[in-house]
């Protein structure tokens, strides 16, 4: 397993897949956090779904990861995207003949991957968490919030808490990518099932719905992000989420280690 | 005693709903040989090839590559150079990282790669993306990236696809040399005078059932040359099919010749029984069947 992990990032590291991964980081971060202190006077809010965050939540020690928080919906996408990408183009270039017959264990290439994404996911959350701040501090100037409680330690306890809970849903939203990967064999029909799948079905359903977020992985996911709220708790969606997650992906790794390599 | 065997199946099936791909295939490959592996499109051979490398299963029916069986192909492949049905790579990584990915990944010695690269003639562009490389250079890189575990058996599914002629004859020069160091090669072509070239023995396929395996010279050898006679007078030809026939030999006209089936040393005897039938022969050339010929009339396309 662990060279199929020095495989895979001899891979993720290459600069096409970097830079765009770098770019795509920059800009939903940078989206999220400016329209939250931007739009901070809107009546029409400045969070998700039109939700008001006003200057006194943005001034709490909370208020400094907030920006990064809002943002996990959108890296999960991202994220959901790479995994998606690098399990299925295995199938289209036909490389994956070539691993197999490297590397035989099917379950090892399966895990070896997945670290090495999982690798790949920290070091995207990361930039994700530096970006934010340092939008934050940047914005809060501009717009008149106060940032006296962003330097204590209670700032920096719920930074880390978020960072935890952002990182646990990208990786999330990564394996549900990867199990569409394995699934449909080709990164055009993953991504985009699973970009209309969480931003258009669960987003729409749940908007007309009411508490059927409670059986959507990305919807729970994004309420993992978040840390749990109000009708949701934070057990039951990591652990809906994480349950979905871990039963679809042993039924596509079965699938994976069965199946002929026919392509 | 039979000499060890780098490959052997019995019984050998694979079925894709009602169409049965390989049906019952029963051969051996000697070690340190070079065998050709060849058959019409659709006769099986990336399949045969697929379940030899453990990518398929087989229906019915064993196999074992290095003497391990082939249900259990992390026993084998480490010593297994492989290119199956064209070189795959990753078009936005360089020659150099494909392989690097490669080599990382079966835990060999990444240090080895820019040598590959020499021996197939890519040390100058292993930098360069493997999407901008010609049908030439991937073949290359991919027979590169087969050598990377140092391998007992060989196996390379249309290896010279895309390669200009030097390029071919550079490949037969590796593969023989490769052989002689004690390498099995397993190699599948449509170009049946390379294979005819190279291989000393022969797996022949047909809808999915071997008609062949064996040493080439033994196929070969099955074959009856054919003497072609051409003689100064058009008007003679009958009498040359009759004079041939009369002496218990096959005999047919073909474009202002006489293709006479027999062994070489008849050429003399029919030169005299032409001379003294007052036909005058303008050429008598004895022609050894080529294994395209013997492909042709064994496979009937």
């Amino acid at each position: 397993m662990w060279n199929v992990f020095r495989a895979e990032l001899t891979k993720l590291r290459r600069p096409s897949l970097s830079l765009s991964s770098i770019a795509a980081v920059t800009f939903v971060v940078g989206l999220v956090t400016s329209l939250l202190f931007l739009l901070v006077d809107s009546p029409e809010g400045n969070g998700e779904r039109g939700v008001r965050i006003g200057r006194e939540v943005l001034s709490l020690p909370d208020g400094l990861s907030i920006g990064f928080s809002n943002s996990a919906g959108l890296l999960g996408i991202v994220a959901l995207c790479i995994f998606a990408a690098q399990t299925a183009q295995e199938y289209t270039y036909g490389t994956l003949r070539n691993l197999l017959v490297r590397q035989p264990s099917r379950m090892k290439i399966l895990i070896g991957k997945l670290v090495a994404m999982k690798l790949f996911a920290i070091a995207m959350v990361t930039l994700a968490a530096i970006l934010s701040i340092a939008l934050s501090y940047l914005f809060a100037g501009v717009k008149d919030v106060s940032t006296v409680a962003w330097s204590i330690n209670d700032a920096q306890m719920a930074v880390l808490r978020t960072f935890i809970n952002v990182l646990i849903a990208t990786i999330g939203y990564g394996i549900f990518g990867m199990i569409l990967g394995l699934l449909f064999r080709s990164p055009i029909s993953a991504i985009s099932i699973g970009v209309i799948w969480n931003l258009i079905i669960e987003g729409l359903l749940s908007a007309f719905i009411t508490n059927i977020d409670k059986y959507f992985p990305g919807q729970l996911l994004s309420i993992v992000a978040q840390g749990g709220n109000d009708r949701i708790s934070y057990q039951y969606s990591l652990f809906t989420s994480y349950g979905f997650l871990v039963a679809a992906f042993i039924i596509v790794a079965v699938l994976f280690k069965k199946r002929d390599v026919a392509n | 005693m039979s000499s060890p065997l780098a490959l052997d199946v019995a019984d050998l099936s694979k079925k894709y709903g009602d169409r049965m791909a390989l049906s019952h295939a029963n051969f051996e490959v000697p070690m340190g040989s070079i065998c050709g592996f060849v058959g019409p499109n659709g006769s099986g051979k990336t399949t045969t090839i697929r379940m030899l490398l453990g990518l398929i299963k087989p229906t019915t029916g064993s196999g074992h590559v290095l003497g391990e069986s082939i249900t259990e192909p992390e026993k084998y492949l480490p010593r297994v150079g492989a290119m199956i049905e064209g070189p795959a790579f990753y078009p936005a990584l360089t020659g150099l990282q494909n392989l690097t990915v490669l080599a990382k990944l079966g835990g060999f010695d990444v240090d080895s790669i820019q040598k590959l690269l020499e021996i197939v003639g890519l040390a100058d562009r292993g930098d360069s993306k493997y999407k901008t490389y010609s049908l030439g250079m991937k073949q290359r890189l991919g027979i590169a990236a087969s050598l990377l575990p140092n391998p007992k058996l060989l196996v390379l599914d249309e290896p010279t696809n895309g390669l200009d002629p030097a390029g071919i004859q550079e490949i037969r020069n590796l593969l023989r040399k490769l052989a002689d160091a004690g390498t099995t090669v397993f190699v599948s072509s449509h170009l049946l005078s390379e294979i005819e070239m190279i291989s000393d023995h022969l797996v022949m396929l047909r809808l999915g059932k071997v008609i062949f395996s064996g040493k080439t010279s033994e196929l070969l050898a099955k074959q009856l040359p054919v003497i072609v006679a051409k003689p100064s007078n058009t008007d003679d030809l009958n009498k040359l099919v009759k004079i041939a026939k009369d002496n218990g030999h096959d005999a047919k006209i073909v474009d202002q010749n006489v293709h006479v089936t027999g062994a070489a040393d008849y050429s003399a005897q029919f030169n005299k029984s032409a001379f003294d039938a007052g036909i005058i022969l303008e050429s008598l050339t004895p022609i050894r069947p080529s294994l395209e010929d013997t492909f042709f009339e064994m496979t009937g396309d």
